[in-house]
């Protein structure tokens, strides 16, 4: 595994888009630290560009990633290579290029502007995105063989997480206003990355008093060491529940 | 050395391999013909598990290459057009492949410098022509010493004078044990390599003989001018 | 208890402190209430010196006479200053209630309390008992202490004509119930509150059935509660106060007429938390103010007949929420800032008016270039109405879909109600 690592990490790494990527998070977050009057309003401001961009990059970059891979994945199954092998360092080699593009991005600014611990939750869950992006990437890539419809694929799973699902939170909201469903709610968008990631970020900053009584649910449940600890159990599940999908599909996959 | 039992496969609608059996043994070299989607390929990316059969196992030295990948160190496999990362160069990917084998018996760097491959090592895999691709593949195909061969069209895209060296390779390989399946559509450039015929259609096996059984059965004195008796006679039923 | 040394002694000594009191102790403001009887006399606490108690001085003395307490700790139980005096600290004497006791009952007009340290009176929901309590008296001045650890700093109750001025108040109790205010007046008239800090009471300065009364330069931060909670108080104005990270910010309640101008309202974040809340409190003027950083800037909530101008609401959550039990506001001329929402409200009827204010948000256009936007602003966003009905839907806050519905709903105003709106948006910020 390291072997085949090593050379997929090169290849990223030169990679002009991942370059690109990192470049467009530091001048953004740069200058929203720099446009802003306060850390926590910056801090804000950088949460937009993460909880857009990051998944958006993270699955289109990968799922091109693993459609370009193609050849690279057939010389190596003609060797004495483990399917799973392959396809495990294709995933590691991508999510760290993409956590260490977010974190050389975005997260410079992010440590020296705001606190230590409203950094940390966001370099964390901005990275949790990243790999949970590239997992869902993974498996519309392994889903479809057409490139363009795989393409297809993953901006449909960016554009549910990111708008269609919380679209549905609010129809629900609305649906059921009369009932007390604050805590159903909470658990359910406990069920999107994104949200989850945004709400655990929003519970650090001061703004959290505006979330008001559904907030205050949110930080019973979430805000906790324990409740902290669950989220990123549910995140991890976010990462590997697709990537497995992805990885049984693959072993079986014809080439 | 290799054993195919009763495999099949599907995809979608079309059958690309039809209850196929087979048994390849070391030393020979075996030319894989047919018409164009006769499940040649199919066959071949079956031994290397690039394909995965929907019926039917595949033994390599007795042993089932299913949930094994250690057999296929055995195998060196030319694929009919090479297709390598594209930013890699040459040595990264023979560094690589390399890597990924750890084969502590010394590389087989004969074809490494008759193709004058130490040249062109910081070459782009995507600057190549096709020809140096098949070059590359081609070197790895042998560098690693293969008790097997697997080359899919291998002279295709080769100017006269590499074909030349890589068909004293194969013959030399085989006759060092190597067992060697080939195909191409060119029976004539296989003519003095081959000593077995496995003929396909449609995805079923239709003919699997020696050269010289072959011979002695149309009367002819090629390889080729047996399969074309063998058309006309109605035995094989379309024209290659 | 007999007055201290013989008569010569004791005359010489008062006119030596006489004179020396009205040169160098007596401000102006003392005089004005003092009209010193012929033959007044200042007793000397101190504690090692022959009159060594503040209730013997207290009890020896007579109207129009002066107490100075030298530098020292007094613990005496309840003082009760029952006659006209002054008393005086030198040095800050402290003067410590046990946490047993009401520390200083004034029950007499004209009184003077100047420059004592005050500390740990008794706590006692049945009987409020404060560092310095006023009952039922007029022209008392309450002026330079230090009220530390008491449960009710100041209190004042029936007293009109007070003064309470440059006093620093403060506590340090977790828990509501445990504290009482920092200056509390029920039921008096004519006070000026001025020049006072407070910091952890319940609530920092507390008017209930208190009139014609002003408060002015008060620092009031930290406290459990409100900064300043008004209730039944009118034609009262407070200005220049300061009011940091209280509990729940200002809250002014079943009031009329208050005249609010250029006070601070900041950081006041929090659950139900607000800059100012205004509860069911008519005729009043706000001008100058600056809410910033407020979970919600200021709170309208069944008031009328209010003018707003000329104020700065900078970096709040909601910069103010108009409920629509509110009527006949007008609300013009302020700045709005860096505000999550600038306006939220929970109906559709609005018969409030807003005109020529500057919203950051407004993205209109001046062709005539008169400093007035061409377009109306709205200044109701969609999600401040979706989270109005919905408060769950807060969770949603910063999502990406929220951010389209709003652009989408300023482009194309469908859903917010047409009449809250400001017709002449200013394109540039008031200059204050």
């Amino acid at each position: 595994m390291p072997g085949i690592l090593k050379y997929i990490a090169l290849d990223i790494l030169k990679n002009k888009i991942v370059i690109a990527y990192t470049i467009m998070l530091a001048l953004f977050s740069w200058s929203a630290f720099g446009l802003e009057d306060n850390a926590s309003k910056g801090a804000l401001t950088v949460l937009n560009i993460v909880l857009l961009t990051v998944p958006l990059v993270s699955v289109l970059f990968t799922t091109i990633y693993v459609y370009n891979s193609n050849e690279f994945i057939e010389l190596l199954v003609s060797h004495p290579v483990k399917r799973s092998m392959i396809w495990k360092s294709l995933f590691a080699g991508l999510s760290a290029s993409l956590v260490l593009a977010y974190l050389l991005g975005a997260g410079i600014p992010l440590v020296l502007f705001t606190d230590p611990g409203t950094a940390a939750v966001m370099l964390i869950s901005g990275s949790f995105l990243s790999v949970i992006f590239a997992a869902l990437a993974f498996l519309a890539a392994v889903l479809t063989r057409d490139k363009a419809k795989g393409i297809g694929v993953s901006i449909m799973l960016w554009l549910y997480f990111a708008l269609l699902f919380d679209g549905l939170v609010l129809f629900l909201f609305f649906q059921f206003s009369d009932y007390p469903v604050e805590k159903l709610v909470v658990m359910l968008s406990a069920l999107s990355p994104i949200d989850l990631s945004r709400i655990l970020v929003l519970l650090h900053l001061d703004v959290s008093a505006m979330m008001g009584y559904t907030g205050a649910i949110f930080k019973t449940y979430f805000g906790s060491a324990w409740g902290l600890l669950m989220s990123f159990c549910l995140l991890l599940l976010w990462i590997w529940i697709p990537f497995s999908l992805s990885l049984r599909k693959f072993i079986k996959k014809d080439l | 050395m290799i054993t195919i039992r009763h495999i099949s496969k599907s995809f979608g609608k079309l059958k690309a391999l039809n209850n196929i059996s087979l048994q390849l043994d070391p030393g020979e070299c075996i030319a894989l013909i047919g018409p164009n989607g006769c499940g040649k390929t199919t066959l071949i990316k079956s031994i290397l598990a690039m394909v995965l059969p929907d019926e039917g196992s595949i033994f390599f030295d007795g042993k089932d290459i299913r949930n094994d990948n250690l057999y296929r160190a055995r195998i060196g496999y030319m694929p009919q057009i090479g297709r390598y990362p594209e930013n890699m160069t040459i040595g990264q990917v023979i560094d690589m492949v390399a890597g990924i084998r750890s084969s502590s018996a010394l590389p087989d760097m004969e074809l490494y410098e008759e193709f004058g491959i130490s040249r062109l090592l910081d070459k782009r895999m995507r600057t190549l022509s096709g020809g140096t691709t098949q070059k590359v593949s081609a070197t790895l195909a042998f560098m690693f010493r293969p008790q097997v061969l697997i080359l899919d069209e291998p002279t295709a895209g080769l100017d006269p004078l590499a074909a030349g060296i890589l068909k004293d390779k194969i013959i030399k390989s085989g006759q060092e044990g190597c067992l060697t399946l080939i195909t191409s559509h060119l029976l004539s450039e296989l003519e003095d390599l081959i000593t077995q015929l496995i003929f396909m259609q449609d995805g079923s096996l239709v003919l699997h003989k020696d050269v010289e059984e072959l011979k002695n059965l149309t009367g002819q004195d090629t390889v080729a001018k047996s399969v074309l008796q063998l058309l006309k006679s109605g035995e094989i039923g379309v024209e290659l | 208890m007999s007055a201290p040394g013989s008569t010569t002694t004791k005359m010489i000594m008062g006119i030596i402190i006489d004179t020396i009191g009205r040169f160098l102790v007596l401000l102006p403001a003392t005089l004005l209430f003092f009209s010193k009887p012929a033959g007044s006399t200042t007793i000397r606490v101190a504690p090692a010196g022959h009159q060594a108690s503040i209730s013997a001085a207290l009890a020896a003395c007579k109207d129009g006479d002066t107490i100075i307490v030298s530098k020292g700790l007094y613990k005496e139980g309840n003082l009760v200053i029952d006659k006209s005096v002054c008393l005086l600290g030198e040095g800050m004497p402290v003067i410590d209630g046990e946490n047993k006791f009401e520390v200083l009952s004034v029950k007499k007009s004209d009184v003077t309390v100047r420059g004592l340290r005050i500390q740990n009176s008794g706590r006692s929901a049945m009987s409020d008992p404060g560092g310095i309590k006023i009952y039922d008296s007029a022209r008392v001045t309450v002026e330079g202490n230090e009220l530390v650890d008491n449960f009710f700093g100041i209190y004042i109750q029936y007293g009109t004509d007070c003064i309470v001025r440059n006093n620093l108040v403060k506590a340090s109790q977790k828990e509501e119930h445990q504290s009482g205010n920092g200056i509390h007046c029920w039921k008096s008239a004519n006070l000026q509150i001025s020049g006072n800090r407070i910091s952890g009471h319940r609530d920092g300065i507390y008017f209930e059935f208190v009139t014609h009364s002003v408060i002015w330069r008060n620092i009031s931060e930290n406290n459990l509660r409100y900064g300043l909670h008004f209730m039944f108080s009118n034609d009262d104005s407070y200005i220049t106060n300061y009011f940091r990270n209280n509990g729940a910010g200002v809250a002014v309640m079943f009031t009329k007429k208050v005249v609010m101008m250029n006070n601070t309202f900041e950081e006041n974040w929090g659950d139900s938390a607000y800059g100012l809340l205004l509860k069911e409190i008519s005729d009043c003027f706000l001008s100058g103010n600056t809410f910033t950083r407020n979970t919600t800037g200021i709170f309208f909530d069944g008031s009328n007949r209010i003018t707003m101008e000329r104020n700065t609401l900078k970096s709040n959550g909601w910069a103010m929420r108009l409920q629509a039990n509110c009527m006949d506001n007008k609300i013009r001329r302020n700045n709005f800032t860096g505000n999550t929402f600038d306006v939220g409200t929970n109906g559709f009827l609005t018969l409030n008016e807003f005109t020529e204010n500057y919203w950051d948000k407004y993205e209109g256009y001046d062709l005539d270039k008169d400093g007035v936007g061409d377009v109306p602003y709205h200044p109701l966003s969609l999600y401040s109405i979706i989270v109005e009905k919905n408060p769950p839907a807060m969770l949603l806050f910063r999502s990406f879909m929220i951010n389209l519905l709003d652009k989408s709903e300023k482009l194309l105003p469908s859903l917010t109600p047409d009449n809250f709106i400001d017709r002449r948006p200013l394109t540039k910020p008031v200059r204050l």
